[in-house]
């Protein structure tokens, strides 16, 4: 792939990875005795692998082709392959965790493989992992067509995407060795957070100068939300991870708030990793493949504008509704409920407005399973959004905080919208990147919507039942005024659902197995088409950018 | 008149499409737009916390880890026994009732990171502390099953058998320091021997333990080995002293609500 840079930008990349082999030569070095020094020998073989590639390259021809007459798409069509191998990785240690809550001996009594330090791999794995490199890799095309313009460089789209894939990799393995910060979802110790910087940095540097090539007055909704996604994760990740390291050649750091001020942060972040991550990416990416697959212009240009911004501007504040009833201030948690309430406006003119545009479409929702998946997704968005407002009610949060009901709404809106829209996307803009008819098989496509939708019903209405009825049971009193049921009666109580769980979350990680095998299929043996006017133009007449209101 | 009373909104919402139609032209305008937005919310809800004063109650007698607590804590974020415990009891009667007086943010304030949790897939710990005997911890935690057959818990026996690495005690300590956590010069020197100490209270080192940290301080064989320190000692340890750092919330509670 690193053929089609020229001369000089294989030498910028072979500077880089020689630099990254430093840096990890380094932390390997000054890191003995401490995981800081196997993450230096993780950066330093990561430097290596990539190195191998530009050599590869350094000695070829330059590339004759003419830069202006297409996009750039290696990025992402590694960026789609990562994602897929990230979504067995992160699916399969979540149905692991799910197991060993049902079955505790299948934890097979390794340090390494215990609850609470698999579980990370499993978030980490499918939230970035397999979220991030999908949101990257969907960027760089959705940023190309909607501006009609090639990316910006050549170098740093890989500097980011492979930049991201070794943070991802550094975090994934600290955790089995105990490197966590303890505060979820954001748990890498302080160098691999400062490595993501530098990456996201270059990430945003990168959008801005396509986005500043384009051949187009109007920037299109999508990137609106890409553009949020950068930026935001940018804040919310500096400040919740300011942290003193103990040393500068061991892992461990210290937060740099404490207490109730830690947690606000903590519940700041941690909800605003759902709204810009897994929330703003991914209506970036419903923003531009559903109306192209359906073939439907966007029904409301108002409605893109209200939510966008309405999203934006409310999610920040409901951080706050994790901590209800908790020793922080009355007057934030208010704040937090109300602002959560309000958030369902935004969020359900988003899901409408992706449901509207299929109207006069609905016979190919019928027959096309990949825009199925879309349709599929907008709905569980609109679910989850609703029961995310409806259970950061002070009095509903009451019986379902600490319980599965939370975990069965983040599965919900994780399985139901993020990875549905996902697969959605990455079946429809497969064929068109490397130039193939269609999928290899679309009886794989439509047995995947189908097991991926019976696993989330069935891992969510089993954690909903759990949630509920331990939330249920740790409030109930005898007559006489001693609390019914101890700790480990309820826990009892939750084997059936655990089982269930464990049972819907394997269905949905066979769909992902099998849709990286269709991908792979498709990439070696589906028959070759050239796609209609996949190029850069500045005319609207040859190629709308996403289909034009009628 | 429906109409007319709707119609200002209607103008403001056309209004507001024309410019969002001309700005959005503008990569920058967006950018700012963007950060000013989603900066709002967070600055009005997190700055206060660290200006208004009743946010974290007063407790003159809370004091702070011990080296060895501080050394069980690390490993209790190691292992990641957040993920299934949390340490916030919250004012609802049935957990005040269940776990003890809820959880004041002063009993958190030497907290870096905070560990209030999100799930109890376990029970809440922040009461833990003299619940149990240490022989009930350590037997717990080499195998939860031996002890409450219905657990889910992962066994933790090979903390019994790793010594525990007290060198970079000082350092840990120096840096809790930098983030507000008020250790002395001489507590931080003393960080490694401290540790070893307090779980030899047959040797010197355990008397500076008393020294520097209080009588009250438990110095004990916590993991039952007599001649070394190991993982398994930190950790007890710190179990032992969750919700012990100070008696605030012991004092004239009002009840929780229903």
């Amino acid at each position: 792939m690193m053929e089609r840079l020229t001369g000089a930008e294989r030498q910028i990349a072979l500077m880089i990875c020689v630099v990254m082999a430093i840096v990890g030569l380094v932390m390997a070095a000054a890191g003995r005795g401490d995981p800081m020094g196997s993450h230096g020998a993780i950066v330093l073989i990561a430097a290596g692998i990539v190195t191998c590639f530009v050599l590869r390259a350094i000695g070829e021809p330059e590339p004759a082709e003419d830069r202006t007459t297409s996009y750039y798409d290696d990025p992402t069509k590694a960026g789609l392959v990562i994602a897929l191998f990230w979504a067995v990785v992160g699916m399969g240690m979540g149905v692991w965790v799910a197991a060993q809550l049902a079955w505790p001996d299948l934890r097979f009594d390794a340090a390494w493989s215990s609850f609470g330090r698999i579980r990370p791999v499993h978030t980490s794995g499918v939230i970035f992992g397999f979220g991030g490199n999908a949101l990257i890799a969907t960027s760089y095309h959705v940023m190309q067509r909607t501006s009609r313009a090639r990316l910006a460089g050549h170098v740093s789209p890989w500097f980011v995407l492979l930049g991201f894939n070794l943070f991802c990799i550094v975090a994934a393995s600290g955790y089995l060795m105990g490197v966590t910060q303890s505060k979820e979802y954001a748990e890498p110790e302080w160098y691999a957070d400062i490595w993501l910087v530098i990456v996201w940095v270059v990430y945003f540097v990168l959008y801005i100068r396509t986005l500043a090539r384009r051949n187009e007055p109007h920037i299109y909704v999508a990137n609106w939300y890409y553009l949020a996604f950068i930026l935001v994760v940018a804040i919310l990740h500096i400040v919740n991870n300011l942290a003193v390291p103990a040393s500068l050649t061991g892992a461990k750091s210290y937060s740099a708030f404490a207490g109730v001020q830690d947690a606000m942060t903590q519940w700041w972040y941690g909800h605003n990793a759902v709204a810009f991550f897994l929330t703003a990416g991914f209506l970036g990416m419903l923003y531009y493949f559903l109306p192209k697959r359906a073939e439907r212009p966007i029904y409301s240009y108002r409605l893109s504008i209200l939510s966008f911004w309405g999203i934006v501007f409310f999610y920040i504040w409901a951080g706050s509704h994790h901590l209800h009833y908790t020793a922080l201030p009355q007057w934030v948690q208010t704040l937090g409920m109300t602002f959560s309430v309000m958030l369902l406006v935004p969020s359900w003119a988003s899901a409408g407005n992706a449901l509207m545009t299929l109207n006069g479409a609905w016979h190919k929702v019928r027959d096309d399973a990949t825009l199925r998946f879309m349709m599929v997704a907008a709905v569980f968005y609109g679910l989850s959004t609703f029961e995310g407002s409806f259970m950061a009610v002070r009095a509903v949060n009451s019986l379902s905080h600490y319980t599965d009901w939370t975990v069965g709404h983040v599965h919900a809106g994780a399985m139901g919208w993020v990875a549905l829209i996902t697969f959605g996307s990455i079946y429809s803009v497969v064929p068109l990147l490397w130039k193939r008819e269609t999928m290899y098989s679309w009886k794989l496509v439509e047995w995947h919507f189908w097991l991926a939708l019976a696993g989330t019903v069935i891992y969510v209405f089993a954690m909903w039942n759990s949630g509920i009825v331990q939330g249920l049971m740790w409030r109930t009193y005898t007559d006489s005024g001693t609390l019914a049921y101890s700790f480990t009666d309820t826990l009892v109580a939750m084997h059936p659902y655990y089982v269930a769980r464990a049972c819907g979350g394997a269905l949905f990680l066979t769909g992902a197995i099998l849709a990286a095998y269709n991908v792979y299929m498709t990439i070696r043996h589906a028959p070759e088409k050239r796609p209609e006017r996949d190029y850069p133009t500045s005319s609207e007449a040859t190629e709308p950018a996403v289909p034009a209101a009628e | 008149m429906f109409r007319k009373i709707l119609s200002p909104f209607a103008r403001l919402f056309e209004f507001h499409a024309r410019t969002h139609y001309r700005t959005e032209r503008h990569s920058m305008a967006l950018t700012l737009g963007i950060i000013v937005a989603a900066g709002v919310g967070g600055f009005v809800e997190i700055a206060p916390l660290f200006t208004i004063d009743e946010t974290v109650e007063a407790a003159p007698d809370m004091r702070l880890y011990t080296p060895l607590e501080q050394a069980g804590r690390d490993i209790y974020i190691r292992e990641g026994c957040y993920a299934c415990h949390s340490q916030m009891i919250r004012t609802l009667q049935d957990e005040v009732d269940r776990y003890g007086p809820y959880s004041l943010a002063v009993e958190s304030q030497y907290d870096h990171p905070m560990l209030w949790g999100s799930k109890r897939t376990g029970p809440d710990l922040a009461r833990l502390g003299n619940k149990y005997s240490d022989d009930w911890h350590v037997r717990h935690l080499v195998d939860p099953r031996a002890v409450v057959p219905e657990s889910v818990m992962p066994q933790y026996a090979f903390l019994l058998d790793r010594t525990l690495e007290t060198e970079s005690l000082p350092d840990r300590l120096a840096a809790l320091r930098a983030v507000g956590v008020p250790y002395s010069d001489e507590q931080i020197d003393n960080a490694d021997a401290d540790a070893r100490g307090q779980a030899r209270p047959d040797t010197d080192a355990a008397d500076g333990v008393s020294k520097r940290y209080g009588d009250a301080t438990s110095v004990r064989h916590f993991d039952g080995q007599r001649d070394r320190v190991t993982e398994m000692d930190a950790l007890v340890a710190y179990l032992q002293i969750l919700g012990g750092l100070t008696d605030a919330a012991f004092a004239n509670q009002p009840p929780g609500e229903d």
